[in-house]
């Protein structure tokens, strides 16, 4: 994941259980410029269909998404 | 042809909270940060039962007279003394299910409360219930809206994408 080298913030929300990922991702997304990007990880398996849900609900962009070890990871571009 | 400004407004939400349940609080409190973090308007009417969540966990009685003193008692005013719908066994229950969400790390409804009010959560207390229950403002936790009734509630509700009665 080259891309992962130049999100701007990571939001470790590793642990967290819903809605807390979609809050800290959002809080996060505040501090960032349009075009500035950032990578979220969360264990919470309701993440894996509440990011994308939520990246579509705001307008970002999703660049891509992977899972490892139980650990789901998104790179997200704010709109 | 003129644009319909609707379309330009952001996505609104409105609850009508009006059960003091701890397991219905819960669901309304992670509803309303959620969409709140979607970044939609978001509307919170608490009415009827839901009012006692809102008071103050130190303040342990409200109400004018003996009977609304009574239903105050029996309801346990403040967000941490909240009862599950069923089952709750004379406290057993909620504290169970506290501690079962604790171990799962779900925060507890006056945290998520918390979260939803910075992130601009429209909080309304209803005044008619404050009135029929003699619920006092000073005795109500802090960053709530102002009172309002059921038609500035309807107004909110009928310009929303999403209304929910729990």
């Amino acid at each position: 994941m080259e891309a992962t080298e130049a999100a701007k913030t990571t939001v470790d929300a590793k642990g967290q259980s819903c809605p807390m990922p979609v809050l800290m991702s959002a809080k996060a997304a505040k501090e960032l410029a349009p075009g500035e990007t950032m990578l979220i990880e969360a264990t919470d398996n309701g993440a894996r269909s509440d990011i994308p849900a939520w990246v579509d609900q705001t307008g970002n962009e999703l660049i891509e998404s992977s899972e490892e070890g139980g650990v789901m990871r998104f790179l997200v571009r704010k709109k | 042809m003129s644009e319909n400004p609707v379309n330009t407004e952001p996505e609104s939400m409105t609850i009508i909270a009006f059960s003091g349940d701890l397991d219905k609080l819960w669901p309304t409190m992670i509803l309303s940060s959620t969409a709140a973090a979607n970044g939609m308007d978001v509307t919170v009417f608490y009415t009827f039962w839901g009012l006692f969540p809102l008071v103050k966990d130190d303040v342990r009685i409200t109400g004018y007279d003996s009977m609304t003193k009574m239903l105050a008692g029996m309801n346990a005013p403040g967000m941490k003394k909240a009862k599950l719908s069923k089952m709750d066994m004379g406290g057993m229950g909620h504290w169970m299910m506290r501690k079962v969400a604790a171990k799962n790390n779900l925060l507890p409804p006056e945290d998520l409360f918390e979260l939803s009010k910075d992130m601009g959560v429209n909080m309304w207390p209803c005044q008619m219930t404050m009135d029929l229950l003699g619920i006092e403002p000073h005795q109500m936790v802090d960053g709530l809206g102002e009172p309002v009734g059921a038609a500035t509630a309807l107004k909110k509700m009928a310009n929303s994408n999403i209304s929910l009665f729990i």
